[in-house]
């Protein structure tokens, strides 16, 4: 039952891929549609099943058979859905769900076999992210973590036409590949230890043992994992590639980049609780990157002109907080976030692609400006959005913000609550500088060029569909097809004729007429916005009188199992009346945290309306006042600048200039074009064989031979 | 049939008789007649896969210098489907290129012969002879596109270096012959185990020369120079057969040397094939990762994968020891279907080889693109595909042994190899078809012989306990 959670998309990718060519747009989006809904239904039930039983008893194992096997070390191919996989099954397919649905609106300017394409890969990815997180062992998540980063990918760099989208898929997957070497590594450090890879068993074996005190094998091995974190969820410093990987479509920046994807790290933490719980000198590592990420990436995200780029910079600042979650032991409150945020962050990604798709693949924010009246749905659900990641009390983002800070202050960690409180404050600007730039004020089209400045390359992301899809113009009754058909979808027939002018000028005339979400979309957006406002009532606090039912239902899966009954209630209930005990007194305190943090958020939606909504040059005068400073963030920190000097350069003489063309090509390269191209006959062949190459051919072995032989003799 | 001193040799004997048929075919032949001469070694090879099952568990030995153990025969078993599925491949080829059929295949076809002597002979003596036989044959297929001059070339650098490292070999074979009074590997094995001859330095010597011989075969670093060049220059097809069943016999033969008969000098050789394997994994990748041509970017590979194999040979544990073999396996049926699909999409007078001939390959070719994708990721060892499997014994073998050091590197250089295995896939993906690009005819049974590689790499990536098991048993019996 739990395999067909991820078979069912596999069987969409493999419908897809192999007859999409011949399928209509219709049949294979719905196809992909539905067997992500069919996902989402078996999970529920799964999910419903689970919640039927006891807090102990409360996994579901399926063992398909066993994979590896050599001497003792057994693996079985085994997916298993605990309290926290099933968190994770219901954000992928239900989220997963409604961005299929999206698409099919969004992308359906491709061509039939490119739009298969883009499903197929899409429905591929869903399957290897329910692996991930059904894995029951470290080699079953690695085929998922490998698998979604091969798909992801392929999605980056799915409009390979433009040299930056697939410049933007290279890097992910260079940078994904660091992380990977240390994620394999890790899990070999763990088989070496453990003698196991199975996640319960992992974590039986290291419960009963001592935190380490110094940094030991423990502390390397969820080091090593950590740093394949930082890889997939886009932490400092492997945290460049994530907002490049925007050249993809929008729907997938929703989905891979924001949703579900980017948080495999902090699932794998999560899952792993028990044994980074044993590492105190990774958690402390872990805590201080989280924060470090969540203030950088604010910072940067107050200064971006691009819509996505923003949303990008804030999806690393939000990863940053699960993972500052993570470090201070409040594993709970991180995977609370991850889910909180995959309603409003993908919410936030569908909403600024529907604002793409209303002007026709304008990016850049300087260009937008009073979409408000024209996008009225996309308005509100952005604006709801917003509200929720800023942490608005009463909305998703709100609880599980507040439960982070919370328990960052709790355990102690001043300092990265302070962190903590001021992203908050930036993220709140950020997002409200984006609406308000975006959807208030005046329509200010065309004020940047497009071609012009740092914006060329993200610009027009989606601006060659009008070629792709120029052929059917002629056929077309309105020569506008861009979005023909949007008009259909909402009837919108009044607009239909005003709709002459050519697909060249389109771009310029977009804002005569602007198109709101198709029905697809809207639904979408409009389910999102109600996830973004209800989602964090699961979760409500002991402070605000709730029972943190997320927070008690999780709480299995970070301990080890394997412990019979009667002891496990021997021993967790002094620990259950103590947690009562504290958590009285912690609710004042959470109670006072909430509020500061409220008033920041509130301060920080302040601070942007009155700079960007009262007094624009406010923002202009600060970057002229700060050139410095303004340069640093706009260029990131000049991160990437840095990596290609001392990194992406060195390794690339070494192995371009100096192993090939030093040592290979010039001994043997050089020696076979060379000669082959002139050798006219059999003679000179000859003599070329033995006054060329050959020599120094027989020359390297000669030397092979006498280093082995000599290291023997005289050893 | 059974139970005569013959037993051990039947597979290869049914190989060798489909060689002589395919020559006599060949001879008899009228001039423009077409006759199904690959059919002929299809039919020898599957006797040859069918006795071997026959013999499975039954320790057959021939003149007591050729033993049917399980080890041997399961290399037996890998070469079988090397040699099908080259057959299968060439069908296409041949034809295209107007190679001489029945030439072709017997080379072929005693090629294999002399790779099967070699994974089970017990003598080195044998080893040698196989040895040749199989070169041999090798080296004539190098050079079998006898108007190209690059073709020739490689054939004769091969041939040249070829012969120079037999003659180490040779020399290492004698000087262990006038140590232990004998080239039978079980009384060599007995003779070192029994007498201490650590400080002679002779034995050493032995063993280095040994060493180098095989570090040839295997092209391994700094014995692979002639590699690359042989390796583009032959034809695709027959590059796919060297890198895959030169490497699977020589490796056989290897293995059986040093973890038997050397086994108890396995001190002394461990840390010089740990170096070996290191530079081996490295430059294999780091140079792979410059080049432009697609075959000479798989020769590189080809280099790498050989230093995998090291890797176990060196961790020596029994993980280490069937995870060669199930590596053989995995890397035979990946690599040969890749230089499968190359040898496909070339043409008569152009072999379209590079990189950017495979431009857009998706909008012409999708379901070869697909199965060329495949291999690829297998290549890299992406996880759910037979490479992966394989990578992952060989590096828990190595890990278990303490090895880290080759762990960490076999790893890293991995985890780089996937990034030009991948610059094919974003190539055939992600660019656009050119217009000059060569249009692409294949037939049937090419695509049916990919296919069923391409399930096999899934099944054995999916599903790898049956085969690994008889891997397990296979080393049990001799180690």
């Amino acid at each position: 039952m739990i395999a067909l959670i991820p078979l069912l998309p596999l069987l969409g990718f493999v419908i897809n891929a192999s007859l999409g060519r011949r399928l209509p747009k219709a049949v294979s989006g719905g196809i992909a549609s539905l067997v992500m809904l069919a996902s989402f239904a078996v999970s529920a039930l799964t999910v419903w099943d689970l919640a039927g039983r006891a807090a102990s008893q409360r996994v579901i194992e399926q063992t398909l058979y066993t994979w590896i096997s050599s001497g003792d070390f057994v693996l079985d191919l085994a997916f298993r859905v605990d309290p926290l996989s099933a968190v994770m099954i219901l954000v992928v397919t239900g989220v997963g769900s409604l961005i299929h649905i999206y698409s099919t609106a969004y992308m359906h300017e491709e061509v039939d076999s490119e739009y298969a394409r883009y499903f197929s890969y899409l429905n591929l990815f869903a399957a290897f992210m329910l692996v991930l997180v059904l894995g029951a062992n470290f080699l079953v998540l690695f085929v998922g973590w490998e698998g979604v980063g091969l798909c992801s990918y392929l999605l980056i760099g799915f409009w390979f036409e433009k040299q930056s989208a697939s410049d933007a898929g290279k890097k992910a997957f260079v940078v994904n590949r660091i992380g990977d070497y240390a994620f394999i590594l890790g899990t070999l450090l763990v088989f070496l230890r453990f003698g196991t890879l199975d996640f319960q068993r992992v974590a039986s074996a290291v419960s009963p043992l001592a935190p380490e005190s110094m940094f030991g094998m423990l502390s390397l091995a969820t080091l090593l994992l950590f740093v394949g974190a930082t890889g997939k969820s886009a932490q400092i410093p492997l945290h460049v590639w994530l907002p490049d990987a925007m050249e993809g479509p929008t729907p997938v920046s929703a989905l891979i980049h924001a949703a579900t994807m980017v948080t495999a790290g902090v699932y794998m933490l999560g899952r792993n609780a028990v044994l980074f719980s044993h590492a105190p000198e990774t958690m402390a590592i872990v805590a201080v990157i989280g924060a470090s990420t969540a203030l950088m990436a604010g910072t940067i995200g107050l200064v971006q002109n691009d819509i996505k780029r923003v949303l990008a910079y804030s999806t690393v600042s939000q990863l940053g907080y699960m993972f500052l979650a993570m470090g201070v032991g409040a594993f709970g409150a991180g995977i609370f976030h991850l889910y909180t945020h995959a309603f409003f962050k993908a919410l936030l990604f569908l909403g600024s692609g529907a604002v793409i798709h209303a002007l026709h693949g304008e990016q850049d924010i300087r260009n937008m400006g009073g979409l408000k009246a024209g996008l009225p749905i996309t308005y509100w659900t952005f604006l709801i959005g917003s509200l929720a990641i800023a942490g608005v009390p009463g909305l998703a983002g709100f609880f599980s913000k507040d439960e982070i800070l919370f328990e960052t202050f709790a355990g102690g960690h001043r300092i990265l609550w302070t962190i903590g409180i001021m992203t908050s404050l930036l993220t709140a600007t950020y997002m409200f500088r984006l609406v308000f730039l975006t959807f208030h004020g005046e329509r200010r089209e065309g004020a940047i060029a497009i071609g012009g400045g740092a914006i060329a390359r993200d610009a027009g992301a989606i601006s060659h569909q009008d070629s792709a899809s120029s052929h059917q113009d002629s056929a077309s009754s309105h020569q506008d097809s861009a979005i023909s058909h949007q008009d259909s979808a909402i009837s919108h027939q009044d607009s239909a004729s005003s709709h002459q002018d050519s697909a060249s000028s389109h771009r310029h005339s977009a804002g005569s007429h602007l198109h709101d979400a198709p029905a697809a979309m809207a639904f979408a957006l409009i389910v999102l916005a109600l996830g973004a406002v209800l989602a964090g009532y699961v979760g409500v606090p002991r402070g605000l009188g709730g029972h943190n039912a997320l927070g008690a239902w999780l709480e299995p899966s970070f301990k080890a199992h394997a412990v019979t009954t009667l002891a496990d209630a021997q021993v967790t209930s002094p620990e259950e009346a103590q947690a009562e005990g504290s958590a009285t007194s912690g609710e004042g305190l959470e109670l006072s945290l909430m509020v500061v943090s409220s008033i920041v958020a509130l301060v920080g939606i302040g601070l942007a309306a009155f700079v960007w909504l009262k007094r624009r040059e406010i923002a202009d005068k600060a970057a002229q006042a700060f050139p410095g400073l303004y340069e640093l963030l706009l260029n990131k920190y000049y991160v990437d600048e840095i990596y290609d000097a001392l990194i992406v350069q060195p390794i690339r003489i070494v192995s371009q200039e100096g192993l090939w063309r030093g040592v290979d090509m010039h001994v043997i390269d050089g020696a076979v074009n060379g000669t082959a191209s002139i050798v006219d006959s059999g003679s000179t062949l000859l003599r070329r064989l033995q006054s060329g190459s050959v020599r120094a051919y027989a020359g390297s072995l000669l030397i092979g031979v006498v280093l082995i032989l000599g290291y023997y003799l005289w050893r | 049939m059974f139970n005569s001193v013959l037993d051990a040799i039947v597979p290869m004997l049914c190989v060798t008789l489909a060689a002589l048929a395919a020559m006599g075919a060949e001879a008899f032949r009228g001039r423009g007649e077409r006759m199904p001469i690959g059919g002929l070694g299809i039919v020898g090879l599957l006797g040859a896969g069918i006795s071997s099952a026959l013999l499975w568990n039954r320790n057959a030995s021939s003149f007591g210098v050729i033993v049917a153990d399980n080890f041997g025969l399961f290399v037996t078993l890998v070469l079988v489907v090397v040699g099908i599925l080259t057959i299968l491949f060439s069908s296409q080829v041949v034809e295209r290129d107007g190679l001489p059929a029945g030439e072709y295949y017997a080379l072929v076809l005693f090629a294999i012969a002399g790779m099967m002597m070699m994974a089970t002979a017990s003598d080195l003596l044998v080893i040698f002879i196989a040895l040749e036989v199989l070169s041999l044959a090798v080296y004539v297929l190098t050079g079998i596109r006898r108007e190209d001059p690059r073709a020739i070339e490689a054939a004769f650098k091969y041939f040249l270096l070829g012969a120079f490292s037999s003659a180490f070999f040779l020399y290492g074979i004698a000087f262990t012959f006038g140590l232990t009074g004998t080239t039978h590997l079980d009384r060599i094995g007995s003779y070192l185990a029994a007498q201490s001859l650590s400080d002679n330095p002779l034995i050493l010597v032995a063993l280095g020369l040994l060493l180098v011989g095989f570090s040839f075969k295997i092209s391994a670093v700094p014995f692979h120079m002639w590699t690359p060049d042989a390796y583009e220059g032959a034809p695709a097809i027959v590059t796919g057969f060297m890198s895959t069943g030169v490497k699977a016999a020589a490796f056989a033969a290897f293995a059986r040397v040093f973890l038997s008969a050397f086994e108890p000098f396995s001190a002394d050789w461990a840390p010089v094939v740990w170096w070996i394997a290191a530079a081996t994994m490295i430059l294999g990748t780091v140079v792979g990762v410059a080049q432009t041509n697609l075959k000479r970017m798989l020769a590189y590979s080809s280099i790498a994968h050989g230093g995998y194999l090291l890797v176990g040979l060196v961790a020596a544990n029994q993980v280490g020891k069937a995870a060669i073999l199930f590596y053989l396996l995995a890397y035979a049926v990946t690599n040969l279907s890749a230089f499968g699909v190359i040898a496909l999409l070339g043409s008569r007078d152009k072999p379209n080889d590079e990189l950017r001939d495979y431009a857009g390959l998706w909008q012409t070719r999708p379901a070869l693109s697909a199965l060329m994708t495949v291999c690829l990721l297998s290549l890299g060892g992406l996880p759910p595909t037979v490479g992966f499997i394989g990578k992952w014994y060989i590096f828990s073998a190595a890990v278990g042994a303490g090895y880290y050091g080759l762990a960490i590197i076999g790893v890293l250089t991995s985890v780089i190899s996937v990034f030009f295995y991948l610059r094919v896939v974003v190539m055939m993906y992600m660019q656009d078809r050119g217009a000059d690009a060569p249009v692409v005819q294949i037939n049937a049974v090419s695509m049916a012989a990919l296919t069923v590689a391409i399930v096999a790499i899934f099944y054995l990536g999916i599903l790898p306990t049956r085969v690994l098991d008889l891997a397990t048993q296979s080393i049990s019996t001799i180690f």
